[in-house]
């Protein structure tokens, strides 16, 4: 349980400066995700926080102490990594222990309960007596989250924890994950990925990185129904949203318009733009029609039910109500 | 790790159900075999079986093929005196040649555990992000690539007890008050074989360990850091484990080497009875001596004794040669 504050952190590697200035706070108990493209420095600040990279310049306080020079196990964070990164020659249970068999003052007893206690949250109690290398790719991860809870943390961290495993399995530990959110709701935790889809379901707030600079920090529906910058508004939110610029904006008065897929509606006549579908898939659920209107990319359209419009078919275009996204030349929304 | 437990290249079959295509498969591995199974029943397996043969009998250097066999007799025989008293000879009963197992053991016991600890020293620098590394890897091997003749002679020469550099380093520091002839004196030359082979091996020693250094995952030494573990408990609880299989293999290696030592202290300290080694004493018999029978059979007493050893060690150590345990 930690208050968590990043004042004007930078990092730089030799001459290039990955974290260009980053100012936030992650208050006590809250599960917050970086999010951003790859390169866009949301690891390198979790390296930061974790205390596996030096500070180049600023201030990171857990609850107003300053840990800039402490190391990793003195701050009290515990660290879950795309990689598992377990020991391969110790049982899951000697993984799990490790660190506190190490640390002076704990009974053989104590470390005993709390390894198990964190195997039973994750159900992986039958596996304590095995190697790593007997276990699969989730059985793995579980583990890695066992050892981080074990350690009993007071900041939770996670790099890209799901990357690693397949779709099904992504689904099910990232339900696993906010689980344990819910059961821990004293620890703070950080979580980064470049999945929005991880970052939409997890998030009590996300931080929208971009190039070593904080784009928007907010709540996940926040982040979706008022971006502060285009890039945020095409990076969350699945399909990306559509941008029509230029004469095809002209209507609602701003260089630039950004309509969501799922806000899009086909009309029979009288819609704001027309266009030819060019291709639509189907999700069974609903179906994506990429509609070729004279932007630069097919604006795509999310519709409930199967596939409904052939290629090649004439369609019109047009918003739902309020639900247009105006942004002036910089980028930045016009509200 | 990402890269999951490795699936072998040939499945395992099951029964007597054998598909074609494993028939095929174990055919081909069998004729890709042929050429060196042949190679080494040239080279190794036939003078093998005939040092072993010669062991048991009278031959000499002049009189190779006309050999008789004569039993056991090289390794022991007994006659009793009138007297009733039994007097034992033979190559199990010579003191010289115990004299020379003993060297040989002393030898390699010492100077494979000095590398051991001066190699993994070494490999764990290498191993280390730093500017000019391959450079330093690449000079780091310059002693295993000279020719053990050339470097004996020149260590030889450093050692030399009227103009060698190092008695007049030494005496100029002050650390001997008179020189000392490091390679003929009974008390110093099995230092001085040490200290060259030392410097000679660690080379390879400490690039068969960072080999094993370099597989394991940077990642677990992160974790470890965020668990908390020191970075000495951290070698000897992750890295130690981790490199165990390599480093094994690498100790057999040299203990094999060592255990068959002759060019260095051949050429270092000739007719040294505390250098002697088992394969020194081997070769003496053999073409100095024309006790080619005698000879043979220390040769093959030798190879026993390495086998032995060899296989002790892998028993012991359970040493895996199929690769990681990861």
């Amino acid at each position: 349980m930690a208050n968590l504050q990043l004042n004007n952190i930078r990092k730089s590697f030799g001459a290039v400066e990955v974290i260009k200035g980053v100012s936030l706070e992650v208050e006590s108990g809250e599960f917050m995700v970086f999010v951003g493209p790859s390169g866009c420095g949301k690891s390198t600040l979790l390296r930061l926080v974790a205390g596996l990279e030096d500070i180049t310049s600023g201030e990171l306080t857990f609850d107003g102490q300053v840990v800039n020079a402490l190391t990793p196990s003195k701050r009290g964070i515990a660290m879950v990594f795309q990689s598992y990164a377990l020991y391969p020659h110790m049982t899951v249970y000697e993984n799990m222990a490790f660190g506190m068999t190490l640390e002076k003052g704990h009974s053989k007893e104590e470390i005993r309960q709390r390894v198990e206690r964190a195997a039973d949250m994750l159900q992986i109690r039958q596996y304590l007596d095995r190697l790593p290398k007997q276990l699969s790719g989730g059985q793995r991860q579980r583990v890695a989250i066992g050892r981080a809870i074990t350690r009993d943390p007071r900041v939770f961290l996670f790099d890209e924890p799901l990357s690693n495993l397949d779709a099904a399995l992504r689904v099910a530990t990232r339900i696993e994950i906010a689980k344990l959110h819910e059961s821990m709701h004293n620890t703070t935790m950080i979580y980064v990925t470049h999945d929005q889809v991880e970052a939409m379901t997890l998030a009590d707030r996300i931080c929208v990185l971009r190039d070593g600079i904080v784009e928007q920090v907010g709540t996940p529906m926040e982040l979706y129904e008022r971006p502060d910058s285009m890039f945020v508004a095409g990076f969350i939110g699945s399909p990306k949203m559509n941008f029509m610029s230029g004469k095809l904006a002209e209507t609602f008065n701003a260089p630039t318009v950004g309509v969501r897929g799922e806000h899009m509606v086909v009309k029979p006549s009288d819609g704001v733009w027309t266009g030819t579908v060019i291709h639509s898939e189907n999700l069974g659920s609903d179906s994506y029609i990429y509609v070729d209107i004279g932007a630069d990319e097919p604006v795509v359209v999310r519709e409930e039910g199967g596939k409904k419009h052939q290629s090649g078919e004439k369609v019109n275009l047009a918003p739902l109500e309020g639900r247009v996204h105006r942004f002036d030349n910089a980028g930045k929304p016009i509200r | 790790m990402t890269t999951d437990t490795m699936t072998p290249a040939i499945p395992v079959t099951r029964g007597s159900a054998r598909s074609e295509l494993m028939k095929q498969r174990v055919l081909a591995a069998r004729w890709f075999l042929v050429p060196m199974l042949i190679a080494l029943g040239v080279v190794a397996g036939w003078p093998l079986l005939r040092s072993i043969w010669f062991s048991f009998t009278d031959a000499s250097l002049n009189n190779l093929y006309g050999a008789e066999f004569i039993g056991i007799g090289n390794y022991l025989r007994w006659t009793t005196l009138e007297s009733g008293r039994t007097i034992y000879r033979g190559l199990l009963v010579d003191s010289a040649w115990w004299n020379a197992v003993w060297n040989t053991v002393r030898f390699a016991a010492i100077s494979v555990g000095l590398e051991t600890v001066f190699g993994m020293i070494v490999a764990l620098v290498l191993n280390a992000e730093f500017r000019g590394r391959g450079f330093v890897r690449a000079a780091i091997l310059i002693p295993w690539a000279i020719p053990t003749i050339v470097s004996a002679r020149m260590w030889g020469w450093m050692l030399n007890d009227q103009f060698g550099i190092i008695n007049d380093m030494m005496l100029r520091l002050g650390l001997i008050s008179q020189k000392i002839a490091w390679t003929a004196s009974a008390d110093t030359a099995m230092t001085a074989v040490i200290v060259v082979d030392v410097w000679k091996t660690t080379p390879f020693m400490a690039l068969l360990v960072l080999a094993g250094l370099q597989m394991i995952p940077r990642d677990i030494y992160e974790a470890a850091d965020i668990d908390g573990v020191s970075k000495w408990k951290q070698f000897w609880r992750i890295t130690l484990p981790l490199v165990r299989p390599a480093l094994m293999v690498a100790i057999i290696f040299r203990i094999l080497d060592a255990m068959r030592i002759f060019d260095l202290i051949y050429v270092l300290t000739p007719n040294s009875s505390s250098t002697k080694t088992m394969s020194v004493l081997a070769r003496e018999n053999l073409f100095d001596f024309d006790n080619f029978a005698y000879g043979s059979a220390q040769s093959t007493l030798l190879f026993l004794i390495i086998a032995g050893m060899t296989v002790l060690y892998i028993w012991l150590g359970r040493v895996n040669f199929e690769g990681g345990e990861r």
